[in-house]
């Protein structure tokens, strides 16, 4: 079972992911469905009165979903290996481009090193593993306290370089 | 820890409140590491955003030296280190870094931690982000100077530190600044360039160039954008960093730097999408303020120059009685813009040494000479050499006589003993063959300083795998070393460049095996001396004849 | 010289904690010395190399691979130019690596 983490603890997940499987019905409740089922079954989906969550791997951009973000509560963005970073971007794009304000979430492969750069670039939370060391991702967002440069989260600029970073105020 | 002050930036309690959590964050990483938490492929990453590598021997740590500037207590601490964790030496890079070769993974918190002593740290000296940010050696003392590149390289430092959107990108990321009429930094083999310019009434602008790389496929700089306003530096840099992290190329590590993202894509395409992205992050939020600028720019005023005439009679009297000063002093000083003042290069390149090694005893002089002579900073240049840059002419002669007490008073700086050269075989682990001892045969072969004033400017440049550290492609004479089958070959090219007229060279003959390099090199040298016009460097004349004339006169072929 | 085509292979990996060089030897220690290491050939190499993976994946070396080797007076020495600078030191600076005789 894979934990989901919001400012550092553990937090309840409400939402349950769909397959592209046209054959499975989607269960009540909240649901995230990738790109291609949003493509596929938009009408069906939307006529729906629950949440929708959408799930865009690493090379869909934010410019895929910038027309149907009022749609969505929440975006699901997948690292495939920690190393591709076009996450970090697509999320930011979200945030200061597209205006979007519910929840971005990250999942795949992640570590808890890169914890303080989701949250500088707009998530606000993160699916890990259960075999997760939990201290490590709670510590990873105290690890630092100051940044060089503007980004999302809650921080207290000291000029327009430098940031004092807020670990409870995101 | 005090610091003289002379241009150089000074941390606050703040940076070194980030150093020093840096430095913690990076001990629990080791800790994870050792304790099986993070897997190889997991940490790799993690240590090479820090500046260790796993290389033949040990580990190799490249230690951080923004934009080339260090003072004497931090080139002390160098030393220090290079005594008590390494084997009492360190090689200073053509990225302007230092490198340590026999580095254990259990000491580098504790190395971390003296570097941070000193305001030093490897941070981001490796791994798929934005590097150490380069420029002109002779920042703030060249008589060419029109803006000082070193306060936006500090700028674009602090930008660049841990920016939590570009520190996974496809490939690393390297920026150069120059701020002279000449340029020194060699911006148009950088994945960005810049040339910051006087736009009149004060005002700063910069013309920007991207897509510069040697490498597998070696493409110079093409201009993107010209005049952009100071204020709108970091908003710029932020456009192209997003426009690459989320199109650059992740399927192939040879074609992700963003040099393949220019060529395929087209620089006039990729300019309208940069722009588009400009135009949206344009904004208070990455506007650079004046008053940042100016209170970063106060860290790098001018020392205090005293008031000296323009001729100094004990500098021209040591000339006229001491003719190995008076070459020494044509070779290795250039023109200061204070009058009285010199700027030197002090060689890392004695014939038969090993280019840009230095024992700790070595950085512990020269640190002690900076003190002395340069307001007590000095500069690592991207040839693999240290410079004084604020040195009075009166006391030329005392310093070369103290660089001559420990080996460091060899006058070749741009002759063909200055040789860049990577590691290569002995001690990269990516290394296909060895550099090196090619160039210690190369230098101490033209040792002799009448031949090498003779043959004038020579920029050989010589790397020990495609990944091209040694500058190859930009050399005069550009030696590559492969391995075919198991043997080292070598692949000479002429012609190259890496300065404001930068081409790549040319092939000149078939590849040759360690043992002919040498004498090919001596043959092109012979070649250049029989053809050359009057007032020609090697890279006029080839230019004028083109590679078939040395060529045939080479390798005695037409072919 | 005898060719890589004999097919006798050594392990090699860096240690984990110091970065230096060892070679699989006997009882599937791992050793400073080239010269000490165990040749296989063939299956049993492929077979040594798991049981060096095996040491990886517990934290105490990295990189585990094999290695070709030619046998001079019974004692193994590696074919490319790489191993074998990997195997003394570097070629420029007799003075360091195992090829100076120091402890490593």
């Amino acid at each position: 079972m894979a934990l989901l983490l919001k400012d550092g603890a553990v937090a309840e997940d409400a939402w349950v992911v769909v397959g592209d499987d046209d054959a499975a019905a989607v269960p009540e409740g909240a649901v995230i469905v990738s790109l291609d089922r949003w493509r596929r079954d938009r009408a069906a989906l939307s006529a729906r009165n629950t949440a929708l969550g959408i799930r865009l791997k690493s090379s869909q951009l934010a410019a895929e979903i910038a027309a149907d973000l009022d749609r969505f509560t929440l975006v699901v963005l997948d690292f495939p290996v920690f190393r591709d970073g076009r996450p970090f971007s697509t999320a930011r794009e979200l945030r200061e481009h597209h205006g979007f304000t519910g929840e971005i979430r990250a999942s795949g492969h992640v570590l808890p090193d890169q914890y303080q750069f989701l949250v500088r670039t707009g998530f606000n939370t993160v699916v890990v593993g259960e075999g997760a060391n939990l201290a490590s991702w709670r510590h990873a967002l105290s690890e630092i306290s100051v940044a060089y440069q503007a980004a999302l989260s809650a921080e207290q600029p000291l000029s327009n370089l430098r940031r004092r970073l807020d670990p409870s105020g995101s | 820890m005090s610091h003289l002050q002379a241009g150089h930036y000074q941390y606050d309690e703040i940076d070194r409140r980030f150093l020093t959590e840096r430095v913690e964050q990076f001990r629990r990483q080791v800790e994870r590491r050792i304790a099986g938490e993070l897997s190889e492929a997991e940490f790799r990453p993690i240590r090479l955003m820090n500046g260790l590598y796993l290389q033949l021997h040990a580990y190799m740590l490249r230690v951080a030296v923004p934009y080339g500037v260090l003072s004497s207590a931090q080139l002390r601490q160098l030393a220090s280190i290079g005594r008590q964790y390494d084997r009492g030496y360190g090689h200073f890079t053509t990225r302007q870094n230092l490198q340590f070769n026999w580095i254990k993974l259990v000491d580098v918190p504790a190395i971390l931690n003296d570097l941070a002593k000193v305001d030093m740290h490897a941070i981001q000296t490796s791994g798929n982000c934005i590097r150490n940010v380069t420029t002109d050696q002779f920042a703030g003392a060249a008589a060419d100077e029109v803006v000082d590149p070193r306060v936006y390289a500090e700028i674009i430092r602090q930008w660049s530190t841990l920016h939590p959107e570009f520190t996974f990108l496809p490939r690393k990321f390297k920026i150069a600044i120059t701020g002279a009429t000449t340029d020194r930094a060699a911006i148009a083999i950088h994945d960005v360039g810049i040339r910051a310019r006087a736009l009149g009434q004060g005002a700063v602008g910069f013309d920007i160039f991207v897509g510069g790389g040697l490498g597998r496929s070696p493409f110079l700089a093409k201009s993107l954008r010209a005049e952009l306003p100071q204020a709108d530096l970091l908003a710029y840099l932020e456009a192209i960093l997003r426009i690459y992290n989320q199109y650059g190329r992740r399927d192939n590590i040879y074609k992700a730097r963003i040099k393949i993202l220019v060529h395929e894509v087209g620089i006039d395409a990729l300019r309208e999408q940069i722009d588009a992205e400009f135009e949206r992050i344009r904004g208070p939020k990455y506007r650079l303020d004046p008053e940042i600028v100016e209170s970063i720019r106060a860290h790098f005023a001018s020392p205090p120059f005293e008031d000296l005439p323009a001729k100094s009679p004990a500098f021209e009297a040591a000339l006229a009685r001491d003719a190995v000063f008076a070459r020494w002093a044509e070779i290795n000083t250039v023109a200061h813009r204070q009058a009285g003042y010199a700027a030197v290069t002090i060689s890392l390149k004695p014939p038969g040494g090993i280019p840009g090694d230095a024992t700790s005893d070595q950085m512990d002089a020269v640190a002690d000479l900076a003190e002395r002579f340069s307001f007590g900073e000095l500069r690592v240049t991207h040839e693999q050499n240290l410079v004084l840059a604020h040195v009075r002419r009166d006391d030329l002669r005392a310093l070369w006589q103290e660089l001559g007490k420990h080996g460091l008073d060899t006058a070749n700086a741009g002759l063909i003993g200055d040789i860049i050269a990577c590691p290569g075989l002995d001690y990269c682990a990516l290394a296909s063959a060895r550099s090196i001892s090619l160039a210690q045969q190369i230098s101490a072969r033209f040792a002799d300083p009448e031949q090498q004033h003779l043959i004038g400017e020579l920029k050989i440049k010589m790397s020990g795998c495609i990944n091209a550290c040694g500058h190859h492609h930009v050399g005069h004479i550009g030696v590559l070393g492969v391995d075919k089958h198991g043997v080292e070959t070598y692949q000479i090219t002429v012609g190259g460049s890496a300065a404001d007229d930068a081409v790549l060279g040319a092939v000149v003959g078939p590849a040759v095996g360690y043992d002919e390099v040498v004498a090919k090199i001596g043959r092109l040298v012979d070649a250049y001396l029989e053809l050359r016009a009057p007032g020609e460097r090697f890279v006029d004349t080839v230019a004028r004849l083109g590679v078939k004339a040395f060529r045939e006169k080479a390798y005695g072929t037409a072919a | 010289m005898a060719r890589p085509a004999d097919g006798l292979k050594v392990v090699s990996a860096n240690r984990l904690d110091s970065g230096a060089v060892v070679w699989l030897a006997a009882d599937d220690q791992w050793q400073h010395h080239i010269a000490v290491a165990s040749v296989f050939e063939g299956a049993t190499a492929e077979a040594a190399l798991e049981r060096a993976k095996a040491s990886a994946a517990t934290g105490v070396v990295v990189d585990p691979s094999l290695i070709d080797v030619t046998l001079e007076n019974g004692a193994p020495r590696a074919v490319r130019p790489r191993e074998r600078i990997r195997s003394l030191g570097p070629s420029v600076r007799a003075d360091l690596g195992v090829q100076a005789g120091r402890r490593q």
